[in-house]
């Protein structure tokens, strides 16, 4: 019963070390055999990011903030939709309208801020 | 599914909600459309909700019920939201706060509160909860260009979040010594030998009592309602009152009603240090709006001292309080919107000075709500606290009562000082003319009601009875 039930839970396992131990060997594989030309320009903030001097708490563009809100929106429903695709076939109608709402809102809520200008950056 | 129709009110309100969303951001200028259409749309629900009022219905395998607590509890937070709607016209329009999310998200807040009396467990519960919170922290620094608004508004934003997260964490515990979120299973399995899961109810009522703004779990209280505007401040201190007692009396008497004693002796703990901090610590405040903030600390102790009593009186007691605190609230909100002098809104006590010479029948107003606040009788104040000592006596727990008759008069003081000041103290340049016909109607209605609350106590009484009765 016990070992039955672990048993269930081993490919997570399985899957849990290959993922570590390839997260791993890319980073040692990359110390290895990437070319060194060191620069402090490359230490430096990249085009689109701050500049990387004076104090960290400073003041910067709310619209970051809010671009970062809305992907997370659509970042969540694509979390949702896959799975949601996969087993279609077994959920029926019940599953496939409660989807359908959760579009509609989730489309109302994107309609509402396209109409806000939450998307111009100018 | 074919029991749907007992949940057309939730299911309309979200629709509305949608739509109203889309009206108002198609239209330009579309906040008096948009409160005109959501003021209709209250005018709809509440007979939708009062078609259900007489059943007792448990939906979705036992996790949502529709009975007369809740029906009743709905159309108190609908008819209180309309009021707070309906007599803030003028003051959103002089503040520049016309923007049509305010009445959607007055309406999303509400739909969060339907879910919390209704919810039979506890994701319904916290997703509720969630969705009323979230739309009061936007409600609260929704005058975004003013410091103390958006401080307010952050300020109720970190504090509900640490609840939330408390309240959540109870219910983990509770479900997973229980092994469901559902009410009546966690009733089934709650032994009371388990350490953890009282941790866990501990937890939960830690959660809940931050949402009612209860001692020591206020001290959001008085900034906020200080920092909103004061039209949000009044919308606060009615509706998620009443939500979050009707989740507080559902989720004690339902889920955890067979360890009645393990969770007495906290409600009567914090039942009482909200009397008495409600009563003290308002006696130094100069703004009004803070000292409606303590006025209602101390009278959510009230309304959980009826609710550690555990007998069916005591829950009556407490929906009637509920009631009556809601009609006393509209009446001392709609005054303090009439506080205005060359178009600016004021919330000092002294500018309430000389009230009596220059617009006696406000003042007259006024009285009557703070003397029934006090609860002083024959207004009804004095009847909601009458039943609420009644039910505590007869559960045997004097001290409770002693207390809340010692802190009712600390708390006279106050109510009774701004009397003194809008009869006796030197009067002052008059107030701008009331135009708004909302304060009117509200004041009048609020004012009638409490003052003739005590010729037919029994119409209110038999229905809050019959509600009490579907929790026993």
């Amino acid at each position: 019963m016990e070992t039955e039930f672990l048993r269930d839970y081993a490919t997570i396992l399985i899957f849990l070390f290959i993922s570590i131990g390839l997260g791993f060997g890319f980073i040692f594989v990359n110390f290895l055999f990437s070319p060194s030309n060191p620069d402090t320009e490359k230490l430096s903030a990249y085009e689109c990011g701050f500049e990387a001097f004076s104090d960290s708490r400073m003041k910067f563009d709310v619209r970051f903030y809010l671009v970062a809100i809305l992907f997370i929106i659509f970042d969540l429903e694509v979390a949702f939709l896959f799975p949601w695709a996969v087993t279609l076939g077994q959920l029926g109608p019940l599953g496939f309208w409660s989807m359908m709402i959760f579009l509609t809102v989730l489309t109302i809520g994107f309609i509402y801020e396209w109409k806000k200008g939450a998307l111009d950056w100018e | 599914m074919e029991n749907i129709n007992f949940i057309y009110p939730e299911i309309f309100i979200a629709i509305s909600i949608l739509g109203l969303l889309m009206v108002g951001v198609f239209k330009t200028n579309s906040f008096n459309l948009v409160t005109k259409l959501t003021s209709f749309m209250f005018l709809i629900t509440i007979p939708i909700v009062f078609l259900n009022s007489t059943v007792s219905m448990k939906l979705f395998s036992n996790n949502y019920i529709v009975d007369e607590l809740s029906s009743f509890l709905k159309i108190l937070i609908l008819g209180s939201s309309a009021f707070a709607l309906f007599f803030t016209d003028q003051y959103i329009k002089k503040n520049k706060l016309d923007k049509f999310e305010y009445p959607v998200l007055i309406t999303t807040a509400i739909l969060g509160m339907f879910v919390m009396v209704s919810s039979n467990n506890l994701i319904g519960l916290y997703l509720g909860i969630e969705l009323q919170s979230l739309s009061l922290y936007v409600l609260a620094s929704l005058n975004r260009d003013s410091t103390k608004s958006t401080e307010a508004g952050v300020k109720y934003f970190v504090l509900g979040a640490l609840s939330s997260g408390l309240l959540l964490y109870g219910c983990s515990l509770v479900y997973g010594f229980t092994g469901s979120t559902n009410y009546y299973v966690i009733a089934e399995n709650f032994s009371a030998d388990n350490i953890a899961l009282l941790f866990g109810l501990v937890f939960i009522l830690i959660g809940l009592a931050f949402k009612i703004s209860a001692v020591p779990f206020h001290m959001w209280t008085p900034d906020v309602y200080e920092g909103a505007p004061t039209s949000v401040t009044a919308f606060f201190a009615l509706a998620p009152k009443v939500a979050g007692f009707g989740a507080i009396i559902r989720i004690l008497y339902i889920a955890f009603g067979n360890v009645f004693d393990e969770w007495q002796s906290i409600l009567i703990f914090i039942s009482v240090a909200s009397m008495i901090l409600g009563a003290v610590a308002a006696i130094g405040q100069t703004n009004i709006k803070r000292l409606m903030a303590y006025s209602s600390i101390s009278h959510m102790g009230y309304g959980l001292a009826g609710l550690a009593t555990g007998i069916n009186e005591g829950v009556t007691a407490s929906v009637i309080y509920i009631f009556l605190y809601v009609v006393m609230n509209i009446g001392s909100f709609a005054c303090i919107l009439i506080m205005k002098r060359k178009d600016i809104y004021l919330e000092n006590i002294r500018d309430l000075s000389g009230l009596s010479k220059n617009h006696p029948l406000v003042a007259f107003c006024l009285t009557v709500m703070l003397f029934s606040l006090a609860g002083i009788p024959p207004l009804a104040g004095f009847f909601a606290k009458f039943y609420i000592f009644m039910a505590v006596v007869k559960a045997d727990l004097i001290i409770l009562a002693v207390i809340g008759l010692v802190t009712s008069v600390i708390s006279a003081f106050y109510y009774l000082r701004i009397i003194k000041i809008m009869y006796f103290d030197p009067e002052q340049e008059k107030f701008d003319p009331i135009s708004s016909k909302g304060v009117k109607i509200s004041l009048a209605l609020s004012t009638l009601l409490i003052l003739f609350y005590f010729l037919n106590p029994s119409i209110l009484n038999f229905f809050v009875n019959l509600a009490s009765k579907s929790v026993q």
